[in-house]
């Protein structure tokens, strides 16, 4: 993408120099001609001000040395002369020169170039300018997310800002800065609305509140500055430390609340003592007193409030005595765990063919030490699901009151621990899930009502172990998928035949297919065209698989099957010639033997009968065209894939094996059929399989095939 | 509905850049070379928020926002300026003409987009 702007930029910029050589020539007629000496100028700043944007850095730099004389120029300050346009003419001849050069964009000036640099330098010198050039720090960019980074001790903040009445006038919305303040912490805003006049004096357009903010967070008094920085002239923004782990540590205990409203300001140490004597609820009185507004209290109030919580929060999580790493490290680390497990696994096949006890005894060491360190590293990533759960009640609660709904969301297994990338990844899929539910799942009170149900509706989230995965479902009782719907809506959209016969299981999986919505009005909620298609995608790229189940008038129930990690796989070797693959263990239900007389039986067809029922076949043989003599018998490895049996047919199953997946290098992005691979103890590699994409292309090559017969056939 | 944003640039490469990372991040988009251009085109449309570079022909980006906060219907639209490390100036000139904000030239997609959200909100 970039590449194509940068070509946009460097055909731009030869455009500018064309321009800026004319009006170059032109000025040494007319040296004193204002609009030329501005055409040149922003020229020289567009080429400058693009460029750094798309990389060229050196020009940049070179640039902005032309730029400050010629600001200058505009300015009256140094005067047109022969020598600057004769510079100027040679400082574009090497712009020009830098635009072609693709290898070099941000390194060292020539010596030419350089030459060129102190030239404009010499002449900005003459000048006494009080306007030194300042090499270009251009790198500097305000976003609030830059300090987000640095580690930073908890505090607990006081903020307040009072906005000038004209705030607004420069289109100005505090409510999105508010948002960006939520997002950086646990935050109590109070509105302070004292100063708002009487209707007859109000001005609708000035703006008469100020805030009142307490915030908990470990970002730092900078980033808190950051949220309010294009405000910060029309405001003033006090911002000071209340609370911190060392005031905790001190022994200092909670502030009262006179004392809170004294430390800002707003009562007087006399009126609170004055108070304090007559040993009352101290804001009732001082309310009642007249001395203090309601809404300042309120606010003082909340922020004893955080104060408090922040140190129970606190409190708890030292228990838990934890410390907090960056992901990457812990990335690295499983990395080189996993080169260490494959690294073991050839030292015990060397044990093995050494029959040397002494070594076979360390191998075993290895092993089982190994084995224990990849265990733990695995679990060091793991993290409970609860905390992905807990956003989504949040969501249930504003869907469901957007939508006039009563909803309940009940959650369990929160505790269910996932791979940290799982459950990132598993959000957006959830949203949609509980979002669906929400909108199309539950309905209105008075329909459930009708329809003998409680008015309130329920929505199920949960999580448990299953094996080496995590089974999480939503379940709503809501209306249930109609059958039949799904049907008409999958024959007008052309995905089946009209008169295809499909099992309940296959019309539910229709719902899952791109393109497939059948909300019958688009909502603010869901149904704008990304469907379930979208959260099968996300659940595929996780290893996952997701299966529908749903009863008319009783309800949904989504499941999603997901791998712990996506840093090893569960999965079973096979062998097709000398080629080895991994299944992933999680769609394999059994595994049969195919005689060679069965496969004669299906005269030819890719298909077999296990008990009773038929199932299709894959022949990785012919998929991935390996053609060396073939056994006597095979063996089917039967999966299931969007909800259908489907054999996958190898050599010989090997076993189970359990393996640090490594990404394919780049050069093979285009194969689809594998996920990535994994190296066996003697260095042969194992391809691992994506079975969706395995049968489809399957799919694929049998339909082609079946379309070359029939034209044979005429 | 998607939010109507203009940008303003007399750099076609800027201008493209801002328009393709802000209709990849879900917005609307229009196009202006200049100052004048941006007044001849934007009566007519239902624009959410303006991104103004300064230096340009015609009406540099201060005219521009001198005249949209004259006008009612804009009065209150933000405007972000691209501005470059060097001009802190003509950045504080555009602060006081009314304008909401900043972008600080070279920055990245996702930098604008974050500042689109900060002034937008969505």
């Amino acid at each position: 993408m970039l590449d194509q702007h940068r070509e946009t930029f460097v055909q731009e910029a030869n455009d500018l120099l064309r321009e800026l050589e004319e009006s170059l020539l032109d000025l040494e007629e007319k040296s004193t001609d204002q609009e030329l000496i501005g055409s040149i100028f922003r020229a020289l700043h567009t080429i400058k001000g693009s460029g750094s944007m798309f990389g060229y850095d050196k020009l940049a730099t070179f640039t902005h040395e032309i730029e400050t004389a010629y600001d200058l120029v505009r300015s009256g300050g140094l005067s047109v002369t022969r020598i600057l346009v004769d510079s100027t003419l040679s400082a574009c001849d090497e712009i020009r020169g830098m635009l072609t050069d693709d290898e070099d964009r941000s390194g060292a000036l020539s010596d030419a170039q350089t030459a060129i640099v102190e030239g404009f330098r010499n002449l900005l010198k003459n000048t006494h300018s009080d306007k030194p050039s300042a090499p270009t720090p251009d790198a500097v960019v305000v976003d609030a997310e830059v300090n987000s980074d640095e580690l930073q001790h908890e505090c607990t903040y006081r903020v307040r800002l009072t906005p000038s009445p004209d705030l607004f006038s420069n289109g100005t919305n505090l409510l999105p800065l508010f948002e960006e303040m939520q997002g950086l912490g646990t935050c109590r805003i109070t509105a302070q609305v004292e100063n708002i006049p009487r209707l007859q004096e109000l001005d609708p357009e000035a703006c008469y509140t100020f805030w009142d903010i307490a915030i908990n967070t470990d970002r730092g008094q900078n980033a808190i500055r950051d949220v309010f920085i294009f405000v910060e002239d029309r405001c003033r923004l006090e911002i000071s430390v209340i609370d911190s782990m060392e005031r905790e540590a001190d022994g200092k205990g909670y502030l009262k609340l006179g004392e809170i409203l004294v430390q800002r300001g707003d009562l007087s140490k006399d009126n609170m003592q004055d108070i304090l004597s007559q040993q009352h609820r101290f804001g009732e009185l001082a309310t009642e007193a007249g001395i203090i507004d309601h809404g300042k209290i309120e606010s003082a109030l909340q922020e004893q409030q955080l104060v408090r919580e922040a140190r129970d929060k606190r409190a708890t999580v030292e228990q838990a005595s934890t410390i907090r790493v960056p992901a990457e490290r812990l990335d690295s680390l499983i990395n080189m765990v996993g080169e260490l497990v494959t690294v073991q696994s050839r030292l015990t096949q060397v044990a093995n063919s050494s029959h040397s006890q002494a070594i076979l005894q360390v191998a075993e060491d290895v092993e089982r030490l190994t084995a224990e360190l990849r265990d733990n590293t695995m679990s060091i990533r793991m993290v409970p699901i609860g905390s992905a759960f807990s956003r989504l009640r949040r969501l249930v609660r504003d869907l469901s009151q957007e939508l006039g709904k009563e909803i309940d969301l009940l959650t369990e297994g929160a505790e269910t621990e996932l791979d940290k990338t799982v459950i990132e990844r598993l959000n957006d899929p959830l949203v949609h899930l509980i979002r669906n539910s929400v909108d199309h799942g539950i309905q209105n009170p008075q329909v459930r009502t009708a329809a003998g149900k409680p008015s309130r509706g329920t929505i199920r989230l949960s999580a448990c172990h299953s094996g080496a995965s995590v089974q999480v479902t939503v379940s709503d009782d809501g209306q249930g998928l109609d059958l039949e719907t799904i049907r008409l809506k999958a024959i007008e959209k052309g995905l089946i035949a009209p008169d295809a016969l499909l099992s309940e299981r296959e019309v539910f999986a229709l719902v899952l297919l791109p393109g497939f919505s059948t909300a019958q009005k688009v909502t603010n909620v869901s149904g704008r065209g990304v469907g379930m298609d979208v959260v099968k995608k996300n659940i595929d790229s996780l290893q996952g698989t997701i299966e529908i189940s749903s009863k008319q008038n009783i309800g949904t129930t989504i499941t999603l099957k997901l791998p712990l990690t996506l840093a090893i796989i569960d999965g079973l070797l096979v062998r097709v010639a000398n080629e080895f693959f991994v299944v992933p263990l999680t769609s394999i239900e059994e595994c049969v033997e195919l005689k060679l007389s069965d496969v004669k039986r299906a005269s030819g067809q890719h298909i077999t009968v296990i008990r009773g029922e038929l199932v299709p076949y894959v022949r990785l043989r012919e998929l991935f065209g390996i053609d060396e003599a073939l056994q006597a018998a095979e063996q089917i490895v039967i999966t299931r894939v969007e909800g259908n049996r489907v054999g996958i047919m190898v050599d010989e199953v090997v076993g189970q094996h359990q393996t640090v997946i490594k990404p394919l290098g780049r050069y093979y992005k285009h194969i689809n059929e594998v996920t990535g691979c994994s190296i066996l103890g003697d260095g042969t590699i194992a391809l691992i399989l994506d079975l969706a994409k395995v049968v489809k292309s399957a799919a694929r090559a049998e339909a082609a095939n079946y379309e070359n017969v029939q034209a044979g056939s005429v | 509905m998607s939010k109507m944003i203009m940008t303003v640039d007399d750099s076609a490469s800027v201008r493209q850049m801002v328009s393709f990372t802000l209709k990849d991040a879900g917005y609307e988009v229009v196009e202006a070379v200049d100052g004048r251009d941006a007044l001849k085109k934007i009566p007519g449309l239902t624009v959410h928020m303006v991104i103004t570079d300064l230096n340009m022909p015609q009406l540099d980006g201060i005219g521009l926002i001198k005249e949209l906060r004259a006008d009612a219907k804009f009065k209150f639209t933000p405007i972000l300026m691209l501005t470059t490390e060097s001009q802190a100036e003509r950045k504080q000139e555009g602060k006081s003409a009314g304008a909401t904000g900043w972008i600080v030239k070279p920055f990245k997609p996702e930098q604008l987009v974050a500042t689109v959200k900060k002034v937008l909100g969505c």
